[in-house]
């Protein structure tokens, strides 16, 4: 049976109805047609589905639908704003921080959401943070310089 | 035109090969995938029938390019883009050999149907084969649309320049024409019986420049589109019933409790058995519903005994290479030393599974796949398929890191046979336990190796062995009078020895047969009592490494020592694609744990002309990277035909805490043909790590990956 559920998502009142036994994951990229968050496993490990609900990086692979009911959902298409890319996304590119691109949403929404939470966040942060966000390429290096350069943006007010 | 049926989803933006208004967007319910009509009939724009490019990459300049009317150049490629940005690389070297402007060339990869016969992305092979090939053509290109200016504008050849897509008189340069007005949106007719000369390389504009990647802003915002993003209307998914082990065969099915989950389609033709439905989270569900039982013929083969069966088999033995006599060499030595290496399965771990969309349309079939060889995909979708090559189309997306092992494409095959069975496209996206039971693994092997050196620390004798793994990047590479190379592999009608398939896995093999060279290099040098890198140096005559290792040990601020010297410094050095490469690394070693926390790696890379630096050292990062998990940490568990080996709780790939700071050169060769850059970096790890290990110990790692346990059990013998 389907339910009905309201959110936000990427800041526009949203109202779904859906099998509730579904999961985040698909009907975002399903049902919504917002495939910038990635699946990859299935089972939270690698973090390539990560969004944002309540300000808070979570799992969307692991996380029922229903979970979002009256709560706040932001994915990688909802941090640019008329086209101008949101801090985190802006050092992605500038430092070459991706080369598949596979990770990246996830990569950028749980840095996203570190960043909102700590503003003043330390490199040391920033690499337990992405701890369990997986890459292959071997990115890592431009990432963590990335979401670092990021921070002093956030943190300049700019 | 009906065009109701004839649609194909495009990655990001349309192209315009031959001219034709191909601009039909439409919007989809939901989706939000914009897909576009086109109809088959139509294309050929090359003129190059599908005959004529099988088997080679074309020459005709045609296939390469088209000039749109706007002045877009757009330009084709049967590469596609996984991550080691050819995307990139290819539109400099496109750009500079037509004197165009880089943002005004387009490129559109990885399409059978648009773009020139390639045999698949692998082997670095991009830049250094298909990049000169295609410059070839594109200079008869611009030589013809030069020789168009000069009828137009009644200038002589000579007196002719290009820039930026505009051909104009040197002497008058307000009489000018640019491309876009010579071709009008048309193919060129005319080919030269002359083939002119391609650029030279103190003309670029772009090459040799650093480019940072220019599918950037599409994927830090969610657009690029990779396979599993595709709609179509009336699109179902997929999950496919798969056995609990290779050796595995169905007996019995019963398929009556998918019932339980309405809308569930089951599709079967023989042994394979599939369920779809609309809702891709209902096709999981159905799977499970599924009743089969197997007979399973285990064979006795398992992580810890396939070493002793490699070398206690009966096999196919082949010496590649040898010279002088290994006897004289051992007579010459005054000590011998033996080693045996071992290294397991590791599996390629892409964050992306394979994943493919199929839609047969009558007697066509389109199918999206992340392959690394769309031409070979559909080469295999037609043998299977029973259908003539011209009917199949094979479009590879973005693809989310392929490594090797999107060469195997199974659910490109897979997905054109459901949607033939099922009559409607189907999305078929591998589960994270289905990528790690059907990767191709890079195959486990054994590593002999014997060698000899005399009082004043020159190697006289070696004598190496590969058991199963491969021979790439096996050559001795030291200069060594007495030698021989032997290849120990499968015999036909000896039982299997790799019990499920193996594959290409960056640099394949070169980075096994690297540790255990460069090991056993180092065992030498230690014996020896000489620095490592003077021991390297004394026994090379190649200039290129030793330039390699010279420009290393700079980088890295090398001071000579001998081994062990307690300071984790550890050094390896190969060539692999054409590249030189020279590698050092400072680890430090928990001997209370066994972890190894690696500080710094530094490379020196002679890659002849480097077209990217920036997408260079983008490379050597993710090398240094990749490479550390399976020197450190990667190994596929398994028994029989089960793998262990299931998700990324029980296979451990490199994070963010165990990143080195990564500095790398690049030797300035640009007179030099380019050669490849995604895999050399990567071969040297192991051994970089394994030497930085004694270096920091004085315990000497033979067996990959240097787990904590592994290290510890070699501290207990150093």
């Amino acid at each position: 049976m389907e339910v009905k559920i309201n959110f936000t998502l990427n800041g526009k009142k949203t109202t779904i109805l859906t099998d509730p036994n579904q999961t985040l994951l698909w009907v975002l990229r399903n049902q919504l047609g917002l495939t910038g968050t990635k699946y990859g496993c299935g089972n939270g490990f690698c973090g390539a589905c990560t969004v944002l609900i309540n300000k808070e990086p979570v799992r969307s692979c692991i996380t029922p639908v229903t979970d979002v009911s009256g709560k706040e959902v932001i994915t990688i298409e909802g941090l640019a704003r008329n086209g101008k890319l949101n801090p985190v996304q802006k050092a992605f590119v500038e430092h070459d921080a991706l080369q598949c691109g596979f990770c990246t949403p996830g990569m950028i929404m749980t840095a996203t959401g570190m960043l909102m939470k700590n503003p003043a966040i330390t490199r040391k942060e920033i690499i337990e943070g992405l701890e369990e966000n997986l890459c292959r390429c071997g990115a890592h290096g431009r990432i963590i310089d990335a979401v670092e350069s990021a921070a002093k943006e956030m943190k300049g007010g700019k | 035109m009906k065009n109701k049926e004839t649609k194909t989803a495009v990655r990001q933006e349309e192209s315009t090969k031959n001219g034709l208004k191909r601009r039909n967007f439409v919007k989809l319910l939901g989706g939000g995938i914009f897909l576009f009509f086109r109809p088959w009939k139509g294309f050929g724009g090359s003129g190059v029938s599908l005959s004529q490019q099988r088997r080679r990459l074309t020459t005709d300049y045609n296939a390469f390019l088209h000039i749109t009317p706007t002045g877009i150049i757009n330009c084709y490629t049967g590469k596609i883009e996984m991550g080691q940005g050819v995307i990139t690389a290819l539109v400099q070297m496109m750009a500079d050999e037509l004197n165009v402007q880089f943002e005004k060339v387009k490129i559109i990869m990885g399409d059978t149907e648009l773009c020139p016969y390639d045999e698949g992305t692998w082997g670095s092979l991009t830049v250094r084969e298909f990049g000169p090939a295609m410059r070839i053509a594109l200079a008869e290109a611009r030589a013809v649309l030069v020789e168009m200016a000069s009828s137009q504008l009644g200038v002589p050849v000579s007196q002719l320049e290009v820039k930026d897509g505009i051909v104009y008189d040197i002497r008058n340069p307000s009489k000018k024409v640019s491309y876009a007005q010579l071709a009008k949106g048309k193919k060129l007719e005319k080919y030269l019986d002359v083939k002119p000369p391609v650029e030279d390389y103190t003309k670029f504009t772009y090459v040799t420049k650093p480019f940072k990647r220019t599918d950037s802003v599409l994927k830090v915002t969610g657009q690029a589109k990779y396979t599993a993003d595709l709609k179509l209307p009336g699109m179902v998914f997929a999950r496919i019933l798969r056995p609990p082990s290779h050796s595995a065969k169905l007996i019995s099915v019963d398929v009556s409790g998918v019932e339980q989950v309405p809308g569930t389609q089951v599709v079967r033709d023989g042994d394979f058995i599939a369920v779809l439905h609309s809702n891709k989270e209902k096709a999981d569900e159905a799977i499970v519903k599924i009743k089969a039982d197997y007979s399973i013929n285990e064979p006795n083969v398992n992580d810890s005994n396939l070493y002793d069966r490699m070398v206690g088999a009966d096999s196919t033995v082949d010496i590649i290479n040898s010279g002088g006599d290994l006897t004289e060499g051992s007579r010459l030595s005054s000590r011998l030393f033996e080693s045996e290496f071992l290294d397991p399965y590791d599996a390629h771990a892409s964050i992306e599974t394979h994943t493919a969309l199929g839609h047969m349309e009558g007697d066509r079939i389109t199918v999206w796949a992340s392959a690394q060889s769309p031409f070979g995909l559909q080469d295999d979708i037609a043998a299977e398929l029973g259908m003539p090559l011209e009917k199949v189309r094979v479009i590879s997306p973005f693809v989310g890191g392929g490594f090797g092992g999107k060469i195997a494409h199974q659910q490109g095959v897979e997905v054109a046979r459901l949607a033939k069975l099922a009559g409607k496209p189907v999305m078929l996206i591998w589960t994270r336990e289905e990528e790690f039971f059907y990767d191709t693994f890079h195959p486990a092997g054994v590593y002999r190796v014997r060698s000899g050196m005399d009082k004043e620390g020159r190697i006289r004798m070696w004598d190496y062995g590969v058991y199963y793994g491969g021979t790439r990047g096996s050559d001795k590479i030291y200069d060594i009078p007495h030698f021989r190379i032997t290849n120990y592999e499968q015999k036909r009608g000896a039982p299997a020895i790799h019990p499920f398939l193996t594959g290409a896995w960056r640099a394949p093999n070169a980075n096994s047969n690297t540790f255990a060279r460069e090991s056993q290099i180092d065992i030498m040098a230690a014996a020896a009592g000489i620095d490592p890198l003077e021991f390297r140096i004394k026994n090379l005559k190649d200039e290129k490494m030793i330039d390699c290792l010279k420009a290393v040990a700079d980088k890295f601020g090398y001071t000579p020592a001998k081994l062990p010297s307690g300071r984790g410094i550890g050094m390896a050095c190969g060539t692999d694609a054409g590249t030189w490469v020279a590698l050092m690394a400072e680890v430090r070693v928990d001997k209370d744990t066994g972890h190894v926390q690696v500080i710094r790696v530094s490379c020196a890379q002679d890659m002849g002309l480097c077209v990217n630096p920036q997408g260079a050292l983008l490379q050597i990062e993710g090398c240094v990277i990749m490479g550390m998990g399976y020197a450190l940490s990667e190994e596929v568990k398994f028994n029989g035909g089960v793998i262990h080996t299931t998700g990324f709780d029980n296979f451990n790939i490199p994070r963010f805490s165990w990143v080195p700071k990564i500095d790398a050169v690049i030797l300035d060769r640009k007179d030099k043909p380019p050669q490849g850059g995604g895999e050399p970096a990567i071969i040297a790890i192991g051994a970089i790590i394994a030497n930085a290990i004694f270096d920091a110990t004085g315990a000497r790692m033979y067996r990959m990956p240097m787990t904590p346990e592994r290290v510890l059990e070699a501290l207990k013998k150093a």
